[in-house]
């Protein structure tokens, strides 16, 4: 076994008539690595991901998947790889366990389905119809697929999409399994905290190219140590207590915003908390709810492309 | 191979689980001969050529012609294309199985459940009316085997050329539904009226009829030519254009 990287792109580049979905995307994802997309939708991360997997033609560029051409060594490729795909489902009266059953006679080597189900909570609904499971579920039974012949490499396009906070949080936790056991991930997500709780790097996709490629910390880092102090006023008759120009002229703020009766003090330092609580105590304004905010991997998508998105939140 | 087998029973299953499909290819022409039988009975029929055949005897190869225009023209095209529109295909796709693998098992899944519509047919029709077969029972395989092949090819095509399983169930009705009529599967091509008979022969179901029906009696080879001819052309240029046209998503 190489220990070379799972995954080479050099150059790809995707056209659909005038519109280029891919255009110039290079990158590495090495063995073990949790690696991510992030982007709007349409920015064309699930065009770059199938490139990757062979299921679409690039129109240049050269992709090498665990030594393999996706397009040439397309089935000793899938022998080794699982996927879950954005937009697919399978025929609403196939029963899970016939599901998994039937994928696994496709590969030469297969995990023990039960013991997957089991693992992924769906023990109890081998029996279901897939037209009966909940979204959550058949997004798991999704992921038993993409499991099922015990993949070296694993990709995962908006895999947590239309899943409830808490069936995120569980989505989340199965991905660092898959990766506690030796696959390799690729995924991409529109979500940003997605991102940065899950990914060891992160390229920030937007119009079909990678605008920024590292860790979620380094990319956090290169916004500079910005931090922000936000807190709200208590305000008679709604009326705003604080002298912002006050609080603008202290040692390491940069700027303050107000949306009614939240202020927002940008800043770097560690003395900026104490420089706004010390302003507002002098100033005898009432607050509340005071807090600090750490810049994220949002922010930098915001500092990048100027896109508004805000946290759980699609972006277009 | 254990993707192969494993497909077909699935599907198979997955086929048997879909009522209006399991109703239209394996009860409904059995419905019928047994509506019709007891309507008039099995007893020899000026109507039919002055042969020594009965309703019962005539209505069996017809409706074997029936069973396949179910399966091939209204089954393939809206399966096919809900399972890419659904993008089950896709999925499939994703995985080490070969397309032609997948083909095959649809296809020898279809063809099993056809035959499995006319064993039902022909045993109703021995058990309650003594249906008689006055050919010879390879035969009659070999020419059903050509007739399906060259309909599920033009199923393939109609589920090639449809954009969503909706517009493939209307393509398929649109094309089937004149010829369950017109081309003897239905009813006798002798009960319509000159005109329509002229139509019935440019309809390509009217030639698995007539080659269903000759073999079942048993008729020279001259008798059974043309419509096997008809067929194997049909398949050619089915199979060509399906392979053309197919697409995975």
């Amino acid at each position: 076994m190489n220990d070379g990287p799972v995954v080479v792109a050099e150059n790809l580049r995707k056209r659909y008539g005038s519109l280029a979905a891919v255009d110039g995307i290079s990158f590495q994802v090495g063995r073990g690595e949790i690696f991510g997309m992030v982007g709007p939708n349409g920015a064309g991360k699930t065009t770059a991901v199938e490139c990757v997997e062979g299921l679409r033609r690039p129109d240049e560029g050269c992709v090498v998947v665990l030594g393999l051409d996706p397009w040439r060594d397309a089935r000793a490729l899938r022998e080794r790889m699982g996927v879950q795909l954005q937009a697919a489902s399978l025929p609403h009266r196939i029963k899970v366990s016939e599901a998994l059953g039937l994928f696994a006679s496709f590969y030469r080597r297969s995990a023990d389905g039960n013991a997957l189900l089991e693992r992924l909570g769906l023990g109890d609904r081998r029996r279901a119809y897939i037209s009966q499971l909940s979204g959550g579920q058949r997004q798991r039974l999704f992921v038993a697929l993409a499991l099922i012949n015990r993949p070296e490499v694993v990709f995962l396009d908006e895999l947590t999409t239309g899943l409830d906070p808490q069936a995120r949080r569980a989505t989340w936790d199965l991905v660092r399994d898959i990766r506690a056991e030796g696959a390799t991930v690729i995924l991409t997500t529109h979500f940003m905290d997605e991102a940065e709780r899950l990914c060891d790097r992160v390229a920030i996709v937007d119009h079909g190219r990678f605008i920024a490629l590292d860790s979620p910390a380094a990319l956090v880092l290169q916004l500079g140590k910005e931090g922000r102090v936000v807190f709200e006023t208590v305000g008679q008759d709604g009326t705003c207590q604080v002298n912002l120009a006050s609080l603008g002229v202290l040692d390491g703020v940069f700027r303050v915003e107000q949306e009614g009766e939240r202020i927002i003090v940008y800043g770097h330092g560690r003395d900026l908390v104490s420089a706004v609580v010390n302003a507002l105590e002098a100033g005898g304004v009432r607050y509340r709810n005071l807090r600090t905010e750490q810049p994220n991997l949002e922010d930098v998508f915001l500092a990048l492309t100027g896109h508004r998105g805000a946290a759980g939140l699609v972006l277009n | 191979m254990r993707g192969l087998t494993n497909l077909m029973w699935v599907q198979f299953k997955l086929y048997l689980r879909e009522p209006t499909a399991f109703f239209f290819t394996l009860a409904f022409p059995t419905l019928l001969l047994l509506l019709f039988g007891a309507i008039y009975g099995n007893e020899p029929a000026p109507v039919f050529w002055g042969r020594p055949v009965g309703t019962v005897d005539a209505s069996v190869p017809a409706y074997i012609g029936l069973i396949i225009g179910t399966v091939a023209l209204m089954n393939i095209p809206v399966d096919t294309a809900a399972n890419r529109e659904s993008g089950a295909l896709r999925r499939f796709r994703a995985t080490p199985l070969r397309p032609i693998t997948y083909m095959v098992a649809s296809i020898a899944v279809y063809f099993l459940i056809a035959l499995l519509g006319i064993a039902i047919l022909v045993v109703v029709g021995k058990v309650v009316f003594d249906l008689k077969m006055y050919g010879s029972w390879p035969v009659v395989l070999a020419g059903f085997t050509l007739s399906a092949l060259a309909f599920f090819a033009v199923g393939y095509v109609l589920a090639s050329v449809a954009r969503s399983a909706r517009s493939a169930l209307t393509l398929g009705m649109v094309i089937f539904f004149p010829m369950m009529f017109l081309s003897g599967a239905g009813m006798p091509v002798q009960m319509l009226p000159a005109g329509l008979q002229e139509v019935s022969k440019w309809l390509p179901l009217t030639y698995v009829v007539r080659l269903m029906q000759g073999l079942w009696y048993g008729d020279s080879l001259a008798v059974i030519a043309v419509p096997g001819a008809v067929l194997f052309g049909l398949l050619i240029l089915g199979v060509g254009l399906a392979v053309l046209l197919f697409r995975w998503e």
